[in-house]
């Protein structure tokens, strides 16, 4: 698979959509640094992921980009608030900008309209509305300069769906953040600043990078 | 915090995790209370006899004379006349001297013809004396000691009648000197609960009217006037003997070999006890290798369930991943994990072996003598303890390594 040229300018949101097997997966992958591409550049945030180790490049993903998955985000067996701040704990730099790392927790989860005693409840137990909800937190602690979401309102119905993304907009415009959303829901378009089709920018096979 | 979510991992999985920790511990507690039942065992063992400085008998071999003359086991081949005995007894660094005649039997125990001095002088387990558990120690001529095991096999009371067989498993009898019970001793785990203890004359006594091994036919002899006969023995089998000074013993040791009238052969317990353990101590090595295979089992146990584990939690390990943990983690938190379960289950594993102790204890001295002190963790089974952690780190690398392989292929995508 090849992709053509994509970016994602600072402050920017995206919803990148396509069908599944469209390579949506390979892209995200591509741009977290679990694999590196066979030719051409992937750069994130001014960073040349190729020329990362291995290591450096996990630890670069936990400092620099906030991941929500389709579903199945959280580890079941913690606590909310282990859940939280498990990013942190692979981010030195980016746990440094947290202040007090339980309060902030808190405000992120009042924020995203979750009740205050939850923090302490066990993963497993939360809804699934929920426990997107603390996927976003997770996500937006310390503030990352990238978000990447996969689908991540797809196992929510659909009020609780707009409710969801309303909050997840609402902070990453307030903390500057990027936001990649990834979809095939073309109905979410106008949310965002920009739209692009997975077929646009990628060719199955060949070309450049 | 990575402590704490293993440790949750861990219990979500409590079924399989608590089977794998109930298993290391079996074998902990297995191979610990072996260990215990085996150090006890050669304590107990060390412990028949104390407070003798050296034994003495015909010349034979060391073991076979302590075999005879305190386990109970094979045959004297030749007896201590009774001017040898004198001798050694009147030499000025003896402090005490018991004789010792063993030949008879009753049923299958061994009859033992002493001095009343043995209750006195015979110390086991680091100088603990016999003490009677019912009767009185043996006044007259025709009255027994029986040992804890002779009187619970054989059910005897005080004041029952005993009757002597001569030689062992004979059925010729001494029938016309029965004995009677006078007193039953305390369990003791030594050979003594198996013993039939009587006078040094009243083994000459039954043999009055017998002559070599045989009886004589149609002379019997009235118990009364036996009672009037001189019972002076001409021989007896052997001889527990106290020296003054501990210094003197080596001496004393050496006259005794060296004792030109008779060819004798002076022990020291404790040497040919470390000699005759040595022989059985071949059975504790196998006792100790089987136990040893439990724990590796258990640890090939805990390794299955780890390997089993990793592709139901392979979206546990994606999580982690995502959030920028490395393969190198995903590999320690297992090995961590195995840890934690080789940890939990050696500490249960010791905690199984005092409830045990504590319940077994008195059932075990009861029964066989066996006596296990219950004492916090030697040196040596806190190492057991900790190479079993070692052990279950160790083990857990293959399974780690597999997750290692499959992190890194997986990435942060699952494709279940």
């Amino acid at each position: 698979m090849s992709v053509s040229e994509f970016n994602l300018d600072t402050g920017e949101t995206v919803l990148l959509l396509g069908e599944s097997g469209s390579g949506k997966s390979t892209l995200l992958s591509l741009i977290c640094g679990t694999i590196t591409p066979q030719s051409g550049t992937v750069s994130v945030a001014g960073e040349d992921m190729a020329k990362l180790s291995s290591a450096k490049r996990d630890q670069f993903r936990a400092e620099h980009i906030g991941l929500i998955f389709q579903q199945f985000n959280l580890l079941p067996f913690a606590s909310v608030i282990d859940n939280i701040l498990l990013p942190l704990r692979f981010a030195p730099k980016r746990r440094d900008r947290v202040l007090n790392l339980k309060d902030q927790a808190k405000q992120l989860c009042n924020d995203l309209g979750l009740p205050n005693d939850i923090l302490d409840e066990k993963a497993s137990r939360l809804s699934v509305g929920q426990q997107q909800r603390v996927a976003a937190a997770r996500a937006l602690i310390g503030t990352p300069p990238l978000i990447i979401a996969d689908e991540p309102t797809s196992a929510l119905d659909a009020a609780t769906q707009s409710v969801f993304l309303e909050l997840l907009f609402n902070q990453s415009r307030a903390n500057g953040t990027s936001l990649l959303m990834v979809s095939h829901d073309a109905r979410l378009a106008d949310q965002f600043d920009r739209v692009v089709h997975m077929a646009d920018i990628i060719t199955p096979k060949g070309g450049e990078t | 915090m990575i402590i704490r979510l293993a440790f949750g991992s861990l219990v979500a999985r409590a079924l399989t995790v608590g089977m794998t920790i109930l298993a290391i511990a079996l074998s902990v507690g297995l191979f610990l209370g072996v260990e215990k039942v085996r150090t006890g065992a050669k304590a107990s063992f060390a412990d028949t006899i104390s407070g003798t400085d050296l034994i003495v008998g015909a010349r034979s071999g060391s073991v076979q004379l302590l075999l005879y003359s305190v386990f109970r086991i094979g045959n004297a081949t030749n007896n201590l006349t009774w001017e040898s005995y004198q001798d050694i007894a009147s030499r000025k660094d003896v402090d005490w001297i018991v004789p010792i005649s063993l030949g008879d039997s009753h049923r299958q125990f061994r009859v033992m013809g002493t001095t009343t001095e043995f209750f006195d002088r015979y110390k086991y387990r680091s100088g603990q004396s016999l003490s009677v558990k019912d009767g009185a120690i043996m006044s007259d001529l025709f009255d027994t000691v029986i040992g804890a095991d002779v009187a619970s096999t054989l059910g005897y009371k005080i004041g029952d009648p005993i009757v002597v067989a001569h030689g062992l498993a004979s059925f010729s009898e001494h029938k016309d000197q029965p004995f009677r019970v006078s007193a039953i001793l305390e369990k003791t785990g030594t050979p003594v609960d198996r013993t039939v203890i009587v006078s040094l004359e009243a083994i000459e006594a039954i043999h009055v009217d017998w002559k070599s091994g045989a009886k004589i036919p149609g002379q019997s002899t009235a118990a009364d006037a036996i009672r009037s006969m001189d019972l002076q023995p001409k021989a007896v089998t052997a001889a527990l003997v106290g020296v003054k000074g501990r210094l003197q013993v080596f001496g004393l040791q050496r006259a005794i070999n060296e004792y030109p009238q008779e060819p004798l052969l002076a022990i020291l317990p404790g040497v040919a006890l470390q000699e005759l353990w040595q022989i059985v101590g071949i059975a504790e090595t196998a006792l100790m290798a089987v136990s040893a295979m439990v724990i590796v089992t258990a640890l090939i146990g805990m390794m299955a369930t780890i390997f089993s584990s990793l592709n139901e939690r392979r979206r546990e390990m994606a999580i982690f991943r995502a959030m920028g943990a490395r393969p190198r983690t995903i590999f320690g938190m297992l090995i961590l994990e195995a840890t934690l379960i080789g940890a939990i289950g050696a500490v249960l594993g010791l905690g199984l072996l005092y409830i045990c102790l504590f319940i077994a204890q008195p059932i075990i001295d009861n029964s066989f003598g066996l006596w296990l002190p219950i004492d916090p963790p030697a040196m040596r089974e806190v190492w057991i303890l900790i190479g079993v952690v070692a052990a279950s780190a160790i083990v857990s690398v293959v399974p780690a390594l597999r997750a290692y392989r499959m992190s890194l292929a997986d990435g942060m995508m699952v494709k279940i």
